[in-house]
């Protein structure tokens, strides 16, 4: 029984059976003393007896987690996805010892550090220079260890001259250069990471996501919860996805990434409101359904990278005269805009249900999921919002075979798939000393 | 979690963590390991209470002199309330400034977690850091005042005694009850937010019943055992007995002190601890 105990010391992090249960009765913040008096005296005993009950299963129990049992070893980078209210930020907090499970037991061998959130105890009245300190305190630095450091935070945050303001003078940007500076100088060996830790614009989220790949070079154990499907790939070595509270794929990093997008995420291709008082929208405009089908079919039908598709929305337009357009996002499931279209009208068109669509050619979208984002927007003098659906569409292109693809069956990369028309033409034969030679008459 | 740089070469932190732990493991050394942050949340509660403010931590002697000499004016001319041989005013601002390092510590405490959610449900530390360092600021605001008291002893010409050495002993009770109240209500105060009004309340009740205006010889003998079960009494008792230097040592209310203090602090240890895994559930 060696190998099992010198397997067992090599392993960062291991839960067995992690529980954690929430009680919803028990969760809103505005209990307050006199309801639980009076719930008391108005039935003494239940109040004593279900103190004293406890791993009842009530119907106003919600196991956040459940018989999550999980081995990480050193040096690893686990990548936790899942949808939100899955678990994941759970299982962090529980790992990083902000909230006890349930059940369950996990033991962790090393340094933690956990960044869930930047800036976590920084005081707006202090200075930078002061913050700089606290919250790496705070995060479990010593004092040593911050002074040492104390210089290349200042200059990864770029703060230099603002380091005796009081940071409530700070615009968001440098606040949170100046937190995530303090955060990436943590050097424990495990590190949890929230995702939402990656905010701000995008090329500071580039280097938050750099800096994560880069504690995972040095040999540090890391887990990294995130809705990015494109950073768990690139950073993660291993990965497992959560759906309510158990998890339910485990595996390498994409293999779990892709098999999440194609069987946990879920699909809305067709959206219908038949009631105009409680469809969504507003005294402009309701919208009574939204659907992406194949040019020649139905939403239930397959799509492929070769169908052309329909995107059809179908509105009542409540006002006769304002000048309403619509436009339409649609996002891939790395985050990446791939394109925008906008309906472009030249007069109002009349009040009462409408009918708008665009088609999608074939041989323009890769295979992946999908999100369309609707916006309605009013043009008059200016352009204003009038409505804006996120995610209001979700939906799948699943990959076929084509002339396009050849012999070849493996992935296809890029953020479209045109089937574009290649042309090859003969310039000049081959001149008849070149070796080999031939003409071809 | 955290092993001071120096000691690296210790073995590997291990955690272990599970749904709960008796009361004798609950991380004692946790919290040692974590003294450094004690010292940064105590700075940062002394340092905030200040900032942006003309006086600065003039404040901290400002608020219980104007107390004492509006209560030297009305209670020691008007009323000729009896002072146990001191100044009136002498006596009045050495209770107030007990009773401040009592009454901030108190409030301030058991605002504490509440006051610190972000922290709470967002890192792991030691509960009870909260409550402590906010007792730890409030012993840096008495200090501070303290010296003030030096110079009204000098004014009216009372002569240091031999006595006054002994001093912290007084300020002993007053640092355990205050924080034994405050983690009480700082770990009710989590579920139930009614506390915010009820440490109003209760601190004005509570100055009602220590001797702070008054000397406890007012208070008739047949209550003197209940009286003295608040832990103020002793302590403000014997610490003006240091003051005068002479006179009878109030050894019953005293000894009273340092037990219901003592118990003060030990039960509301253990009710803090015994909820605080819970409190980034409920915060």
């Amino acid at each position: 029984m060696r190998t099992s105990s010198d397997g067992n010391e090599r392993l960062a992090i291991r839960c067995e059976n992690i529980g954690k249960r929430y009680r919803i009765g028990l969760r809103p913040q505005n209990r307050t003393l006199r309801e639980t008096i009076s719930g008391m005296v108005r039935a003494p005993f239940r109040a004593l007896a279900s103190r004293g009950r406890k791993s009842e299963n009530d119907e106003r129990d919600v196991w956040a987690l459940r018989d999550l049992s999980l081995e990480v070893h050193h040096g690893e980078v686990l990548g936790v996805i899942g949808r939100n209210g899955s678990g994941k930020s759970t299982l962090l907090k529980i790992l990083s010892r902000i909230t006890k499970p349930t059940e369950g037991q996990a033991e962790i061998q090393g340094r933690v550090g956990s960044l869930l959130e930047v800036g976590a105890g920084f005081h707006p009245e202090l200075t930078g220079r002061e913050n700089i300190f606290l919250n790496g305190a705070v995060l479990g630095m010593s004092r040593r260890e911050i002074e040492d450091k104390f210089d290349e935070i200042v200059e990864f945050a770029e703060c230099g001259r603002f380091l005796d303001t009081p940071i409530k003078h700070y615009s968001s940007g440098m606040y949170v250069r100046l937190a995530f500076a303090v955060a990436a100088h943590l050097e424990t060996e495990i590190l949890f990471v929230d995702e939402v830790l990656a905010v701000g614009d995008a090329a500071f989220q580039k280097k938050c996501l750099g800096t994560i790949g880069n504690s995972a070079k040095q040999g540090r154990t890391v887990i990294f919860v995130s809705h990015n499907m494109t950073a768990v790939d690139s950073l993660c070595t291993r990965a497992i996805c959560l759906h309510e509270g158990k998890a339910v794929l485990e595996g390498p990093a994409a293999s779990v990434t892709s098999r999440y997008l194609q069987n946990w995420l879920p699909a809305f291709n067709d959206v219908v409101h038949d009631n105009i008082e409680t469809a969504p929208g507003n005294e402009m405009i309701r919208l009574r359904c939204a659907r992406v089908r194949p040019l020649n079919g139905i939403a239930t039908d397959q799509l492929t990278v070769r169908t052309p598709l329909v995107v059809e929305f179908e509105c009542w337009k409540l006002s006769a005269h304002s000048k309403l357009s619509l436009a339409a996002a649609v996002v891939n499931e790395h985050g990446v805009s791939v394109f925008v279209t906008a309906e472009n009208r030249e007069s109002p068109a009349p009040a009462g249900l409408l009918r708008s669509s665009f088609i999608v050619p074939a041989d323009l979208m890769n295979n992946g999921t999908y999100r369309l984002r609707l916006g309605v927007f009013l043009n008059g003098i200016a352009v204003t919002v009038v409505a804006d659906w996120e995610d209001l569409l979700i939906f799948e292109v699943h990959d076929a075979a084509s002339e396009l693809r050849g012999a070849y069956h493996g992935y296809w990369p890029g953020t479209v798939r045109p089937n574009l028309p290649w042309k090859t033409e003969l310039l000049e034969p081959l001149p008849a000393s070149v070796p080999g030679a031939q003409s071809g008459a | 979690m955290i092993s001071s740089g120096s000691r690296r070469a210790d073995a590997i932190a291990k955690t272990i963590i599970r749904s709960s732990d008796s009361f004798f493991t609950l991380g004692w050394v946790d919290l040692k390991r974590h003294y450094g942050l004690l010292y940064f949340l105590t700075w940062r509660d002394f340092k905030v209470r200040y900032k942006q403010t003309l006086l600065g931590v003039v404040w901290a002697i400002l608020q219980p002199l104007a107390i004492a000499i509006a209560m030297a004016a009305f209670l020691g001319r008007l009323i000729r309330m009896p002072s146990d041989n001191l100044p009136y005013p002498v006596f009045v601002y050495a209770g107030m400034v007990l009773w401040q390092l009592f009454a901030q510590g108190l409030s301030e405490s058991s605002n504490s977690i509440v006051r610190n959610e972000q922290l709470i449900s967002k890192v792991y530390f030691p509960r009870l850091l909260a409550p402590l360092s906010t007792i730890l600021a409030s012993l840096l605001d008495f200090t501070i005042s303290l010296l003030v008291l030096v110079l009204f002893l000098a004014y009216f010409r009372i002569a240091p005694t031999a006595a006054e050495v002994i001093f912290p002993l007084f300020v002993l009770p007053v640092v355990l009850s205050s924080l034994g109240a405050g983690l009480w209500l700082a770990a009710l105060n989590v579920k139930y937010r009614d506390v915010r009004h009820v440490v109003n309340f209760l601190v004005q009740f509570w100055f009602f019943a220590t001797p702070v205006a008054y000397p406890t010889s007012s208070v008739p003998v047949r209550w003197h055992m209940l009286y003295e079960l608040n832990p103020m009494v002793g302590a403000l008792d014997g610490f003006r007995w240091t003051l005068r230097g002479q006179g009878a040592f109030p050894t019953q209310s005293v000894t009273l002190a340092v037990f219901t203090s003592a118990a003060m602090l030990l039960t509301g240890i253990y009710y803090f601890r015994r909820t605080e895994d819970t409190f980034a559930d409920f915060i």
